[in-house]
């Protein structure tokens, strides 16, 4: 599969969506040649604003300048911008529902050798909590400017995703992306897996080896984590009777535990899950952390076998 | 004027039987003078484009801004008596989703001045006149975001913000000195990079005068620390810890209504 960078597309869009609308402002923690705010900053130095290593007082400069009618985008690692500024995200965005969007990259393990204190394993469960946050993690280059441009448009705070490394394209050019609208990217009758952000590649390839043993196995790519699509869920619990939920992200609190509450209500059906469980990962080659904690497409193969056979 | 507002607070907090008087009355002045002498505002239009901007910081005083805001129109007095009831649009705390005039939600300290400079930014980006000022407790100053905030705005320059620091030296465990010291208070924010001006927080002129001078001060934000009594006006609420998160009993209350006459 050809590879695009999530977060140099953010970059480029962001620049995109400047020039279009001067009510866009970006800030930005220390991190702007890696988040690649750093194109929007070259080109619109006024309406950039490096806050340092000042994450929770970067929020709050959000909240007031989102609240002063600016479409506000805060940028910097994953992990910065969930953990260290929780209560900040809570009570200056969440519960005044002001138009901040919080696009994070070198989210998950993949962040690879800089190790567990750069590993933003916690950060989808951290904002699923908050209420009247939409919470997007996309799956290539591709849905990744469609959700930023989305973001832009819609009132409301976001979280988006992104990664460190270049990740495998799954759509193709013109593919059209509608929040909380799960996309089906391979049909299939045995069992589905819902995935999320580079998973999904994962899973369109576990797909293809299943198919070569006879398991015929649905993907999707549930790229709006909230409010999900729970439709589609019980849809495809529905017509498929075997659910494997796949994410970068620890065992609690994401895109399992929402898949999870919406068969339990309204369709249980088997399910398993993949993802890192509840620990932390060490430094690593992306691809050598990805094997090592269980996030490959064999370890998605096993998953489904094994719901398979629970039907 | 500060006086009706103080009165306000403690029949607010009394009949609602939770809250904090102590810090709503150290700050009555501050509150009074801006609201009825400095603050351009429009009550019948909260959302007035032009309007200056008040950010309560320490969102536990929300009773003194809400008499402040009914005084002045926002909302009708009679409905001051509803603090922290169900469904009332008067939150314990501070809340811009309820209450007519409420800029920003508050009650977790040390995040108001971080707001407050995006709003002062906002002004400057859309090149709007309007002044932004913030109340800051000094017991928030303990918490770092206060000082991260106090950082950038030295570094982004907003000197279309106004901090006031409504110093009454006391925090709910006691004196913040004993418990976390903040002094030199004065010498922390010029180290910090701002226009400093110190004075007495319960003196109307001092105030005033304050506010204009950090108007005319180009180039930076200032700090204006006003010096407070914790609870005055109400002599045994006065430097009294007790009294920063407690009603009072209705005894309490009408002893206190009385020195308030």
């Amino acid at each position: 599969m050809a590879e695009a960078s999530t977060r140099e597309t953010y970059g480029k869009t962001l620049v995109e969506l400047g020039r279009q609308n001067k009510d866009i402002v970006v800030l930005d923690a220390d991190l702007s040649t890696s988040t690649m705010t750093s194109f929007f900053a070259r080109e619109f130095p006024d309406r950039f604003f490096d806050c340092g290593l000042e994450e929770q007082n970067m929020v709050g400069i959000a909240a007031g300048l989102a609240a002063s009618g600016k479409i506000v985008f805060v940028s910097s690692f994953a992990i910065f911008v969930s953990c260290r500024c929780f209560d900040q995200l809570r009570l200056c965005l969440s519960q005044p529902e002001l138009n901040v969007k919080i696009v994070a990259t070198h989210g998950g393990i993949t962040v690879g050798e800089d190790g567990a204190s750069h590993h933003a394993i916690e950060d989808l469960a951290l904002y699923c909590a908050l209420p009247g946050f939409t919470v997007v993690v996309p799956a290539d280059a591709i849905e990744a400017a469609e959700a930023v441009r989305v973001a832009a448009s819609d009132y409301g705070p976001f979280y988006i995703r992104l990664s460190r490394p270049k990740t495998p394209i799954v759509y193709p050019e013109g593919y059209h992306f509608t929040l909380s609208k799960a996309v089906t990217m391979r049909q299939g009758k045995d069992a589905t897996v819902i995935a999320v952000g580079i998973m999904v590649a994962k899973a369109l390839e576990a797909a293809d080896i299943l198919a070569r043993q006879g398991v015929d196995c649905r993907v999707i790519n549930m790229h709006t984590l909230k409010p999900l699509d729970e439709a589609a869920v019980v849809k495809a619990a529905s017509e498929t009777g075997a659910i494997v939920v796949a994410e970068e992200h620890l065992a609690q609190g994401g895109l399992g535990s929402r898949v999870a509450q919406t068969t339990a209500r309204e369709k249980p059906v088997p399910m398993e899950f993949v993802n890192l469980g509840d620990r932390y990962a060490l430094s690593g080659k992306a691809e050598e952390l990805l094997q090592r904690y269980g996030l490959t497409a064999r370890d998605i193969e096993e998953s489904v076998k094994s719901v398979v056979k629970r039907k | 004027m500060a006086k009706k507002l103080r009165r306000h607070v403690i029949t607010m907090i009394a009949a609602a039987g939770s809250g904090h008087p102590g810090g709503s009355l150290s700050a009555a002045d501050v509150i009074a003078a801006l609201y009825f002498k400095v603050l351009r505002h429009n009550p019948e239009n909260p959302q007035w484009a032009d309007r200056d901007r008040f950010i309560l910081s320490k969102g536990h005083a929300a009773p003194i801004l809400y008499a402040a805001l009914a005084e002045t129109g926002y909302f009708p007095v009679a409905e001051l008596a509803t603090l922290r009831k169900l469904d009332s649009r008067l939150q314990g705390h501070a809340d811009r989703n309820f209450t007519p005039g409420v800029e920003m939600s508050a009650g977790s300290l040390g995040m108001g001045l971080s707001f407050a400079i995006g709003v002062a930014l906002a002004a400057r980006l859309d090149s709007k006149t309007y002044r932004t000022y913030v109340l800051l407790s000094d017991g928030e100053c303990e918490e770092g975001q206060t000082w991260e905030a106090a950082l950038s705005a030295a570094q982004f320059k907003p000197d279309n913000l106004t901090a006031i620091v409504d110093c009454n030296g006391m925090q709910l465990s006691g004196w913040t000195r004993d418990i976390m010291n903040l002094e030199p208070f004065i010498w922390k924010w010029q180290a910090f990079g701002w226009h400093t001006i110190d004075i007495d927080g319960h003196d109307f002129d001092q105030i005033l005068s304050a506010c204009q001078e950090a108007e005319k001060k180009k180039g930076k934000p200032t700090v204006i620390v006003a010096r407070t009594i914790k609870g005055k006006g109400v002599s045994f609420m006065e430097n009294n810890a007790a009294f920063h998160g407690k009603a009072p009993t209705r005894e309490e209350a009408e002893r206190a209504l009385k020195e308030l006459e």
